[in-house]
């Protein structure tokens, strides 16, 4: 059979999730109705029977995010898709999946907020939700897509990195890049080689949680292949039962946590426009980026050297790049839909006098204009001290 | 010859339960349901939530879960929808089941997940030392009912029932002969299965309501349980107070694997020479 040619579709951030997934072979779903998320759980009940996977529909959030756990465990992958509200309730299982070091996939599409807030508008204010909103010190992977193409792409590497690193990954995106619609050439199914996780060869002496105690990540053996593990939220040795002895859990939560660090060389990802000559940076990411690349380059128009970094990833936090960005540009500006969480980051990257917060928090996305009068604004005031 | 402590980790043991707990019944009459029906060991996967019942799971030589609070039907029904080939069993408390996952329990039998549910009912919060549940019966004593609970308790069997499980029975740790006949019928039940055990919890509910030791709660149990066949021929005045034992509900219906195996052989075979769409052998939605 002759392979087709890759075209060009029209298609919405929800279905380039949907499709990024099944592309890393997706086999299971479980998930609950949420508004502006529901496309992803709409086009999984349709898609998934054709490759012969599974949709569930369950009873709330938290039991999907339970019902994907289980499904990991069978060595399926496994995905939920939801935003603020049901996020939220999936917060216990999250550090379930962290500690158990279970690969799971979230696609968490950010309305207004807290509470029920604005369903249908965009924000951004779940970025710190998604690295803290499980209690305990945990590992996390955070994915920021900025455009429909990248909604493919992350999706797909959110698999990748769950599964090589046993951290549960959660694509973070917004209303705006969820319902927005581009026209988008995907990889043909041969350009695509997803990542499998690590599995033992050998039932006989299997120590689920064995690994070099710097981060080492141990495989991870199907359940009903005659391994019989145990698999607890309680801190566990390397047999997986529970236990109180401190110097074990301590060595175990030091290797989850050391895993975030160690490979996040691998994991940080961003994109860069005009940062090696610029005097004021602008950091942003998902759908403020879109707003804050216009208003860099009308900058750059408008004879101020202003660069852009968007992250693509947000945990582990990018530091080094975000230091090297501070260490050269006199100011970096932070536009993000919320009263400023990344900028937390940045500030205590970069320096608390180097960043410039730009937030909004009223249901709407930036203009770029908007964004381009805070670097006029930066611009001026840089020139003044000189 | 019996060869019941093969299906424990006895590295694991002894257990963490209080002398006298109910819970050591239940957990050795799972194991002597699987041993009579043969079982393959490397097939069954047992799941729990939290509380004195959910450390059963850690004793056991198979593959285990012990999950989030209230959540391992949850956990279960994505294990079962996986891999339906598996033999899925839940062990689970009265709080752990129908408190906190009062609502999975409910959705699990309405879909009629193949998943043998077994509730160890000690009427009381063991784990966080003895506060009253949704089956502690009114008037009762906990610690955070210092004065007797006000509120109503569940009938688990019937609310499984009402909610489609397709299997329910009642026996007690009094009971073992009929709590094995139970676990071993509802793990031949395709479908979503229930079996509740009322057990005792010295340390808490029998000390708190002044009932006594574990001996004591025995006898309390054997004297209020009455099998379902002579309730049949006792007026309701003979019964008042007490509560029955044996099977209740025993009307197998496909589970809900298999109807959604059903489904997914049928997508397949019509979408099977279509390409395009969303990905890869997935056709066009427009």
């Amino acid at each position: 059979m002759t392979e087709k040619k890759r075209t060009v579709r029209l298609m919405q951030g929800n279905e380039a999730f949907t499709a990024g997934a099944l592309a890393a072979g997706l086999k299971f779903y479980a998930g609950y109705p949420i508004t502006p998320s529901t496309e992803v759980a709409e086009l999984c009940s349709a898609e998934l029977p054709k490759v012969g996977g599974t949709f569930v529909q369950m009873e709330d959030e938290i039991g999907s995010i339970a019902a994907i756990i289980g499904a990991s465990l069978t060595g399926k992958k496994s995905m939920t898709a939801t935003s603020g509200p049901g996020f939220s309730l999936m917060q216990e299982c999250i550090g379930y999946a962290s500690l158990c070091e279970i690969p799971i996939v979230i696609i968490d599409v950010q309305r207004m907020g807290p509470s029920t807030g604005m369903p249908t508008s965009p924000a951004q204010g779940d970025v710190m939700q998604t690295r803290w909103g499980t209690h305990g010190d945990h590992p996390i992977i955070v994915l920021a897509p900025g455009n429909v193409r990248e909604c493919f792409d992350l999706t797909l590497r959110a698999f990748d990195l769950s599964e090589k690193y046993r951290i549960p990954a959660i694509v973070l995106s917004d209303e705006v890049i969820a319902h927005m619609r581009e026209g988008v050439e995907l990889p043909l199914p041969s350009e695509v080689k997803p990542v499998r996780r690590a599995m033992p060869t050998v039932p006989a002496g299997y120590k689920p949680y064995e690994a070099d105690p710097d981060g080492g990540v141990p495989p991870m053996a199907p359940f009903g292949m005659g391994y019989r593990w145990h698999v607890t939220g309680l801190f566990h040795d390397e047999k997986g039962q529970p236990t109180n002895n401190p110097a074990v859990a301590e060595k175990l939560i030091k290797r989850v946590n050391a895993k975030m660090q160690r490979y996040a060389s691998d994991i940080c990802e961003w994109q860069e426009e005009g940062l090696d000559d610029c005097d004021i940076a602008v950091l942003s990411f998902g759908a403020s980026a879109m707003s804050s690349l216009a208003a860099v380059r009308q900058a750059r128009r408008q004879g101020i050297k202003a660069g852009m970094l968007r992250l693509k990833t947000l945990w582990p936090f990018p530091e080094d790049k975000v230091r090297k960005v501070g260490a050269k540009a006199k100011k970096i500006l932070v536009p993000e839909l919320n009263f400023g969480q990344v900028a937390l980051e940045v500030e205590r990257v970069a320096g608390f006098d180097k960043v410039v917060r730009v937030n909004k928090v009223n249901g709407e996305l930036f203009r770029p204009e908007e964004i381009y009068a805070e670097i006029e604004k930066t611009a001026k005031g840089l020139k003044g001290v000189r | 010859m019996s060869n019941t402590l093969s299906y424990f980790r006895q590295d694991r043991l002894p257990h963490i339960w209080c002398p006298g707990c109910g819970h050591g019944t239940v957990t050795g009459a799972l194991v002597r349901a699987i041993e009579r029906l043969g079982l393959d060991k490397n097939k069954v996967v047992i799941v729990s939530g939290i509380g004195c019942s959910s450390r059963a799971v850690g004793y056991l030589d198979f593959d285990t879960l012990h999950t989030t609070h209230g959540r391992a039907l949850a956990f279960a029904t994505g294990i079962k929808m996986a891999r339906p080939d598996l033999k899925v069993v839940v062990l689970t408390g009265d709080g752990d089941c129908t408190a906190i996952g009062g609502n999975h329990l409910i959705h699990a039998a309405r879909r009629n997940v193949g998943i043998t549910t077994i509730v160890m009912n000690n009427e009381i919060y063991g784990m966080t030392s003895g506060q009253y549940s949704p089956m502690t019966p009114k008037g009762m004593i906990g610690t955070t009912a210092p004065y007797g609970t006000v509120e109503r308790s569940f009938d688990l069997c019937k609310l499984a029932e009402a909610a489609g499980a397709t299997y329910v029975g009642r026996a007690t740790t009094y009971h073992v002969p009929l709590l094995i006949d139970l676990i071993m019928k509802g793990l031949q039940n395709d479908g979503f299965s229930l079996i509740e055990s009322v057990g005792q919890c010295p340390t808490y509910f029998g000390r708190k309501n002044k009932i006594g030791g574990p001996v004591e709660m025995l006898n309390w149990i054997k004297d209020h349980a009455v099998p379902v066949q002579a309730a049949a021929k006792m007026k309701p005045e003979q019964l008042e107070g007490k509560f029955l034992i044996g099977e209740f509900y025993n009307k197998p219906e496909p589970q809900y694997a298999a109807a959604y195996g059903e489904l997914i052989d049928k997508v397949e075979a019509e979408y099977a020479n279509v390409r395009g769409g969303l990905w890869e052998c997935a056709p066009n939605s427009d």
